[in-house]
């Protein structure tokens, strides 16, 4: 039980803030977004990289939270599902999340909104195909992912998607 | 509500009430709540299958006085788990019954530290003989439970089987196997409790049954009932998977901050969730069947058991159902069926979607295709000339009263997937093929509500209350755990008030507040809580017209006037609905004779698959899925009901494994276990009949398991469609199905 | 059964040689991470065998992908969206692209490295059996010595490597081959997404006319190590496709590799299926 360094200041931005923080450098970024950032709404499914739930952006691209240590997001830019929507304004998917009952018990919904998002962002217009592929690594147990697939359809064609 | 009337909410898509929460992360799931002072809490478990436990060492360099620790001794009350029958101990004391049975509790505020202290703990174990299957269990070679291994058995039966087996023209047998399956919701269990002699206990959690959790803590603590407190939080996807283990954590919890005082917090990892809580029942059944000449059915032999694991719990219940379900949507005049839920040296199995029915409608309609073949008849053509029809009685004598119709069904499901062309175009094409194609189908129905009396026994209550601004909030301990709860109890409120949907509140289930409306189980949220929730609201309105300050046909701003004129005036606004059984229902419980269930939905699914030569493995092209469910509350959320549960049961039929050694799942990790992706599923097409049932809210009956039934045999009727080879047992894994195929193409290649 | 983690380092120098240095002054306290996708898992399971990590997510000198006339060039941190990425790798280096494309989800797409899965050394590795087909090589640093190796020879054993504890991998380079190869991949892992694969199988071979001229051939998952089936290969070239080459081959195979049962699948199925993907890359020779 002999103790490594002991934590270290870090510096990074999370949904457009500057945050400084210590924490152990090998801290998962998940825990340290729920209980030292208090943002929980990135989630825990598996914290073995499989489930997705713990899904966040570093410097624009999906990540899996619980496989991040944190001292590797030193100056990155984080986005987590709390950035999504501006203000009241809620994005796209979010909306079509809600509209086309993409959300069941919701416990995946803010990674697969994550990964959507962030999907629609480098291909306006995926292919059915494309879509079931990017979301790969987010598991649902809830939905049978059609209402998924389809709420992300939805959101391309909806106008005035963000960003 | 005899005349379908024009509805306004009932049977549109309207928002999910909690869309918002859920679709920005604002939703708060349990681990998602901090406490002041919050200690973590961690089990330690049994080591061994089955064994008296010996020593419990606490190992060195752990600062220990800083820890609570908790063992049986500690429990206030009774060490027991109240459910059904008290076999099963929250804390094992001095002998244990399967891996993972937690014997040892600790508490600290650093969650790094209590893991370490965890694997410190050794539990020493004098090792017993133990019964890890089915048939050891059986042959009672070490009898590990009661006198005989048996938790429950049934007897259902009707007219005289043995003498038609005696003379009829065929008799067709089988032997058919399902696995266990984890229930895999995405968010783990977890209970926050506080604690304290003088106030009480209180918990919040991730749970689908408040007052499964309020009962179990009462008795653990020995509190009366108005001391314990259950608040759900937010849940992660239940599937039965929270119905019964919960109120294991929560007294775990409970036990800790009643300990130190504190609020301690529980929250398992998905390694610890899926090695140390339930799943669904492993069973064997076998079929015996005589059939004549002309293809009717004349008589079913049925023997079913499931393995139940170390305790109790709820076997007894899951084993009906599978009993009940396991002659099917057939009208057959003798049928015996015997069943027995038998122990093992595992972690006790418990519910899961479908609670036993997609055990025995997975063998029964394996077999339907196999005695098909027998006779000489199509599937289709077999299934035809059997199907049960209005004024038919089923196996427990239910004689049916509703108007199904199977042979529409049938007819729907074939039509839309293309059945009759797919099976002629693939039985021409597949030759040579190293890709082979093949459809089949199931069909079969799901009985919505409790088994016979148990709701009756429930007598389940809601409640609905109005604010003086005209607000309508409706108290129900029923959970949303992803199903749409709270959506569509306000539709039905709404509906029935003929006001706003967004009028409608659902108070978030807590014992302190909500009536027992029983437990979210058995497909009965909307069906039966749902009709409760209607005749209240209808109360509700007819109290406000009784009283004089309302006409119908108002309006909203009537109504808000009314309801604060009436709260200024008498008090507060509410109205209560208490369970009352359909007419003319009757259920013997000793017989197992009798309605075993107000209602069933009805169903025909089709899978086509495509079964890869080079690799075994099985895919799924295209899935229809047509029922007949009453009123369609909300098309969306029922759609996505019957999607999810499709998709479940495709990983029942191909993919989920649990690898067991000596009573513990050694694969259990989200890597190794695996459950189906984005990529997995096929389109899955969904098609509602709906008849209105004249007693579920608005015409509606259940939905939420049927889709667990019939989809793994439908897919494994169609990869005997591809490939020729009968299977009886699921998962069907690729590596089962190279071995299955093994003795065929021997036979290819010599001819 | 989180770590304990207050016990762990993990330090991320600015450049190649401070993190070579460090490993050079404690070469057996201090291990390499670099996206983490192996030795994170590992961490959250508690089963990391070491507590001193050095990150080398930062270091450019381990970046980039470089096209020379004979060589394409991956700098160890590559990831798999990287390769997938790039043109020249679509183009020549199929198998590699495919094989990144079926390694987990994007989200490990984005952070998994080519260095981090050859050094993890699993057997079940899915770029190790495309990167043996193109008969890669590997470069080897460390503060006092720089050295080029072939990646065939690098796993010795079960989770044996060459490296030595103060190495670092430092760049992947493929040889560009002059003629066109014939390839052939597929990993095989019960689910179609994310799966750990049960048998993976790269092949590529050069035809003249019907004739095999030369043949590689590469398997994961079947043997303690991800290997070349030099002998199957030997079989085959200079000979024809031909149901009976292809029955010899599959026997050779069969003597090659030594799969075996655990909790994903059966050694049974492992040899029958890496025989039918020799079976079916064999035949789409012949189309
Ligand atoms: C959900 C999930 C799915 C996965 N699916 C697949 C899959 O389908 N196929 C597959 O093959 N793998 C898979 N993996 C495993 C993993 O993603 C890969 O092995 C990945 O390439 C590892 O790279 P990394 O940079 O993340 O390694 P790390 O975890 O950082 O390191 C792995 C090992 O390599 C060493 N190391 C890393 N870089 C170097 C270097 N430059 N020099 C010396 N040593 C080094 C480390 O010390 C460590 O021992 C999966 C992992 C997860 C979590
Ligand atoms: S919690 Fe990170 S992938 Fe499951
Ligand atoms: S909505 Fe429940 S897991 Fe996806």
């Amino acid at each position: 039980m002999a103790d490594g360094a002991g934590k270290v200041e870090i510096a990074c931005t999370v949904n457009g803030e500057r945050r400084r923080f210590r924490a152990y450098p090998m801290a998962r970024l998940l825990d340290v977004l729920r209980e030292d950032l208090r943002l929980t709404g990135t989630k825990e499914g598996c914290g073995e990289g499989e489930c997705g739930a713990c899904t966040v952006w570093i410097d624009g691209e999906i990540v899996n939270s619980c496989l991040v240590p944190v001292l590797q997001v030193e100056g990155s830019q984080i986005t987590t599902i709390e950035g999504i929507a501006s203000g009241d304004q809620l994005h796209a998917v979010q909306e079509a999340f809600i509209s086309c009952g993409g959300a069941q018990c919701g416990i995946c919904t803010p990674g697969m909104v994550m990964a959507a998002v962030n999907l629609l962002e480098r291909t306006p217009h995926p292919s059915e195909a494309e879509i079931r592929a990017w979301l790969a690594g987010n598991l649902c147990r809830c939905t049978g992912y059609m209402k998924i697939l389809e709420a992300v359809v939805r959101a391309c064609q909806a106008k005035g998607v963000r960003r | 509500m005899g005349a379908q009337t024009e509805k306004r909410l009932v049977g549109r898509p309207v928002p999910r009430k909690e869309g918002r929460d859920k679709v920005t992360g604002q939703a708060r799931y349990v681990d998602d709540l901090v406490f002041p002072g919050m200690l973590h809490g961690a089990t330690v478990r049994s080591p061994a299958a089955r064994g008296r436990i010996h020593a419990i060492q606490f190992g060195e360099g752990i600062p220990w006085d800083e820890f609570t620790i908790v063992t049986a001794k500690d429990i206030p009350g009774e060490n027991g788990v109240a459910l059904l029958v008290p076999d099963q101990p929250c804390l094992a004391d001095s002998v244990v019954n399967h891996p993972e049975e937690p014997i040892v509790l600790l508490a600290h505020p650093d969650n790094y530290l209590l893991e370490e202290a965890r694997r410190a703990v050794r539990i020493e174990v004098e090792p017993l003989p133990a019964v890890f299957t089915i048939e050891d269990s059986e042959s009672k070679k070490e009898v590990i439970w009661g006198e005989d291994n048996v938790f429950k058995s049934y007897l259902v039966e009707k007219g005289n089987v043995d003498e038609v087996c005696a003379h009829a023209d065929f008799i067709v047998e089988g032997e058919y196997r399902t696995g266990a399956q984890e229930q895999l919701y995405i968010e783990n269990n977890g209970m926050i409790a506080v604690a304290d002699p003088l106030k009480g206990v209180t918990v919040w959690g991730s749970l689908q049954c408040p007052y499964y959790v309020h009962k179990a803590l009462m008795t653990l603590f020995g509190l009366p009932a108005e001391k314990i407190r259950v608040i759900q939080a937010e849940t992660g996807g239940g599937f039965g998977g929270k119905e019964e283990y919960p109120s294991i954590i929560a007294g775990h919890a409970a036990l800790l901050a009643w300990k130190s005082g504190k609020p301690v917090k529980i929250v398992y990892d998905r390694a610890e969730d899926m090695a140390a809580t339930t799943k669904r029942h492993p069973s064997r059944t076998r079929h015996r069947t005589a059939v004549s000449k002309d293809g009717r059915l004349l008589g079913m032999e049925i023997d079913f058991v499931i393995d139940g694991g170390a305790y109790t719990t709820l076997s007894p219940v899951v084993l009906s159902r599978g009993t009940i379900h396991a002659a099917g949507p057939y009208f057959c005049p003798n049928v015996r069926i015997r069943s027995r839920a038998v122990a093992t040296n595992a972690p006790p199995h418990g519910a899961f979607r479908g609670f036993g029915a997609p055990q025995s409608i997975f063998a029964l309609e394996r077999h339907m295709d196999r005695v098909a073949r027998a006779v000489g008849l199509s599937p289709e053509e077999f299934r035809r000339r059997n199907f049960i029809q209005p004024g038919q009685a089923t196996a427990t004598g239910q004689v049916i009263r509703e108007d199904v119709n199977m042979n529409h069904l049938l007819d729907r499901g074939l039509e839309l997937s293309g059945y009759h062309e797919k099976t002629e175009r693939f039985a021409r094409e597949n030759p040579g093929q190293q890709r082979k194609k093949g459809i089949g189908f199931a069909s079969f129905m799901h009985g919505a509500g409790f088994t016979g009396s148990g709701e009756e026994h429930l007598a389940s209550v809601v409640e609905v209350e109005a604010t003086p601004q005209g607000r309508v909030r409706v108290l129900a301990a029923s959970t949303e755990i992803g199903q749409g709860t709270n959506t569509v109890f306000s539709q039905i409120a709404a509906e029935a008030l003929g006001l706003e949907y967004d009028r409608i509140e659902i108070s978030k289930p807590d014992t302190a507040k909500v009536p027992n409306s029983g437990p979210t189980v058995a497909s009965r949220t909307c069906m039966v809580v749902g009709k409760l929730v209607e005749s209240a609201t209808l109360g509700l309105k007819q109290t406000l017209i009784g009283s004089g300050l309302l006409q119908e046909g108002f309006s909203s701003a009537e109504f808000e006037r009314a309801c604060k004129r009436y709260i200024e005036t008498q008090g507060p606004l509410r109205a209560r609905s208490q369970y009352q059984p359909p007419p003319g229902i009757h259920w013997d419980d000793v017989r197992y004779q009798g309605d075993a269930y107000g209602t069933y939905a009805w169903a025909v699914y089709v899978a086509e698959v495509t079964v890869d030569m080079v690799t075994f493995e099985t895919e799924v092209n295209d899935f229809v899925a047509v029922q007949e469910v009453g009123k369609v509350i909300h098309p969306v959320l029922a759609a996505g009901q019957i999607e999810g549960g499709v998709a479940q049961a495709i990983g029942y039929a191909l993919y989920e494994n649990v690898v067991w050694n000596e009573g513990r799942m050694l694969n259990s990790q989200m890597t190794n276990y695996l459950m189906p992706t984005a990529v997995d599923v096929p389109r899955i097409r969904v098609f509602f009949e709906e008849l209105h049932y004249p007693y579920g809210p608005a015409g509606a009956k259940g939905i939420g398991e049927l889709p667990m039934d019939g989809t793994a045999p439908a897919i494994v009727n169609a990869i005997e469609n591809a490939t020729g080879v009968s299977l009886h047992q699921i998962p069907v894994t690729p590596e089962s199905l190279m071995e299955a195929l093994a003795p065929l193409e021997q036979a290819g290649a010599r001819g | 059964m989180r770590a304990y983690l207050p016990a762990y380092e993990l330090k991320a120098p600015g450049n190649l040689p401070a993190a070579l240095a460090l490993l050079e002054r404690e070469p057996d306290a201090w291990r390499p991470m670099a996206g983490g996708t192996d030795l994170m898992v590992l961490l959250e399971a508690d089963k990391l065998p070491h507590k001193k990590f050095i990150s080398l997510w930062r270091l450019s000198e381990l970046r980039g992908i470089e096209v020379t006339l004979e060589y394409v060039t991956l700098g160890a941190l590559t990831t798999y969206t990287q390769v997938q990425a790039h043109p020249i790798l679509q183009q020549e280096f199929p198998l590699l692209c495919q094989a990144a494309r079926e390694t987990g989800g994007i989200a490990t797409q984005n952070r998994g490295t080519l260095g981090g899965n050859i050094v993890n050394a699993s057997p079940a590795a899915d770029s190790p059996p495309a990167l043996l087909a193109y008969d890669a090589q590997l470069e080897l640093v460390s503060a006092r010595s720089s050295r080029w190796v072939p990646y065939q020879g690098f796993h010795t054993g079960y989770k044996q490597i060459i490296l030595r504890p103060e190495e670092l991998v430092r760049r992947i380079r493929l040889p560009r081959a002059k003629r066109a190869w014939r390839q052939y991949y597929r990993k095989v892992g019960t689910r179609k997404a994310q799966a750990i694969s049960k048998v993976c199988f790269a092949g590529a071979a050069e035809l003249q006319g019907e004739t095999i001229r030369d043949i590689r051939i590469a398997l994961g998952s079947v043997a303690p190590t991800v290997l070349r089936c030099v002998r199957t290969e030997t079989l085959l070239r200079a000979e024809k496709p031909s149901p009976a080459a292809i029955a010899a081959a599959k026997n050779a195979l069969a003597q090659e590799i030594a799969p075996i049962d655990d909790m994903r699948s059966t050694a049974k199925y492992r040899l029958r299926v890496a025989q039918n993907l020799l079976e079916e890359f064999l035949r789409q020779l012949r189309a």
